[in-house]
């Protein structure tokens, strides 16, 4: 455990979680570690391997916060995979990312990311700055190239609340791990044009919080209305989407019993117009 | 060529250990305390970030005696260790146990095979969800483990200080009980008769912080009014 010499010390000193794994476990890293060059088995970009895919996100911000709500359905092809897939999830104390893509590989890199933030906090005692989170999920979206080159990429779309600038914000991502920060509102995943579109009606500036949640529930209706792979609120086996709120206090998930109201409303209304869309 | 000296292996290790006990007593002394509200740990330290007390884990804890510089080295060790185990099965099976072992094989390598052994002694706690399963394991700088009951007192005169904490522990204490509990154990080495809350560090693993604060992380370190206000309570 006593290093020899300083140089080494101070290259092994990390407070990144995925440099340790790499390090030391990187049979436990959710991306393949494959030399350069060599094909993954699981399939090439002609025919990608058949998996869960996650669909639609969206996010917004809203009077003294952002928040991110996601629809419960993950699809494989034509077929429903899960009609109760949760994609929205605490990164930490202020901060939530939703994922589109290949479920199984995203839910093990937000897992990843979520240790990652926690491990830095533990190691170094303080939080990791916003710009420093959405850095560090852009390098895990990019260590991911190899597979998304053979279909099975990633999409993160990253949401927190920043404390010392003391607003929300919003980072979206491509699958070579560009980050983009992102004004007012933005959407990710199959559904999410027609998400876009909702929000562009319904966003406004200083919106309040439970306006923003319907806003949220309603554009995910819209998405839903029109994409098949995004599940709508279901009354049936009563399941809504899965809504967190990012403010000045921290991340909290929007009750069930909220989310049942709000979506009940959205579906009323839409019955009494009478409308076809 | 040089002939070295034939020392005996009964005084090479007796002399090890006389060098990290001088090391470990000419330190401040830290109490791990096992309460009702959870376990609480509180150090003499008036440093406000050069930490002796650290979260390892959603129910485990971490305070040390001893040289900052090797301490911090065991308190990294042992988040990574604890993060790797519990992001390659699941967070529920990182114990304090397992992590104990794990430092408890560290420091035994270190004394027998490096130039010099750690100074530190160590503890580690788990909160349970009832006080009967809290544990609290004390490590030394040879390796030893011990499985301790209630508190865990170390560094400085830790005989006097444990006296007097053994004198008022009850398990019935909440957290201001255990803290206060502490701070008279801490003084009863001095002078003086109260510390300043400046010059202490003050964490509580808390027993229900799923229900009381939302979250599955236990660890809460006391900033200096937090300990203000909770001295403040009534009994």
């Amino acid at each position: 455990m006593q290093e020899t010499t300083a140089n080494q010390v101070a290259a092994n000193a990390t407070s990144s979680f995925t440099e340790h794994l790499q390090r030391q476990r990187p049979d436990l890293l959710p991306f393949g570690q494959l030399p350069f060059g060599q094909q993954h088995p699981a399939g090439n970009a002609a025919a990608p391997l058949q998996a869960p895919h996650g669909t639609t996100i969206v996010a917004l911000t809203y009077a003294g916060g952002v928040l991110m709500a996601g629809d419960r359905r993950a699809t494989m092809g034509n077929v429903i995979a899960s009609r109760h897939i949760e994609k929205v999830f605490p990164a930490d104390q202020f901060s939530v990312l939703g994922i589109a893509g290949t479920a199984g590989i995203a839910l093990d890199i937000t897992r990843l990311f979520q240790v990652e933030l926690e491990h830095y906090e533990k190691i170094e005692g303080t939080l990791l700055s916003l710009d420093g989170k959405a850095n560090r999920l852009g390098a895990m979206v990019r260590s991911n190239l190899p597979m998304a080159m053979q279909g099975l990429a990633v999409v993160p779309l990253f949401a927190g609340f920043d404390r010392p600038a003391g607003l929300g914000r919003l980072f979206s991502y491509d699958v070579t791990g560009g980050r983009y920060e992102e004004q007012e509102h933005h959407t990710v995943g199959s559904g999410s044009m027609f998400a876009r579109g909702a929000l562009k009606k319904l966003w406004r500036p200083n919106l309040p919080e439970r306006d923003a949640v319907a806003v949220a529930v309603e554009a995910l209706y819209d998405a839903a209305d029109d994409d098949s792979a995004t599940g709508g609120p279901d009354p049936v086996r009563q399941l809504w989407p899965v809504v967190y709120t990012v403010n000045r206090t921290g991340a909290f998930r929007v009750p069930e019993h909220d989310l049942a109201a709000m979506a009940g409303a959205i579906i009323e209304s839409r019955a009494v117009a009478q409308r076809e869309a | 060529m040089t002939q070295q000296f034939y020392v005996s292996p009964e005084q090479l290790m007796k002399d090890r250990a006389d060098f990290a006990r001088k090391g470990i007593a000419r330190g401040r002394s830290v109490v791990v305390i096992s309460c009702r509200d959870g376990i609480a740990l509180v150090a003499e330290n008036p440093s406000p970030s050069l930490h002796k007390i650290g979260e390892i884990y959603d129910k485990i804890a971490f305070a040390a005696v001893g040289k900052y510089n090797e301490f911090e080295s065991l308190r990294q060790a042992g988040v990574r260790y604890a993060d790797v185990r519990g992001y390659s099965y699941d967070r529920e099976d990182v114990t304090a146990r397992g992590l104990a072992s794990v430092y408890a094989q560290s420091l035994g390598a270190v004394f027998t095979a490096e130039q010099k052994p750690f100074e530190v002694e160590l503890a580690v706690a788990e909160v349970g969800s009832s006080p009967d399963e809290d544990h609290l394991y004390r490590l030394t700088f040879d390796g030893s483990i011990a499985d301790e009951k209630g508190f865990i007192v170390m560094g400085g005169q830790a005989d006097k200080v444990s006296e007097a904490v053994a004198a008022g522990w009850q398990g019935a204490l909440d957290f201001a009980g255990a803290i206060r509990l502490a701070l008279a154990g801490l003084v009863a080495d001095k002078e003086t008769t109260t510390l300043p809350p400046s010059a202490v560090e003050v964490a509580v693993l808390d027993r229900g912080s799923e229900s009381s604060r939302g979250t599955r992380r236990a660890f809460r370190r006391l900033e200096d009014a937090d300990i203000t206000a909770l001295l403040a309570e009534e009994n």
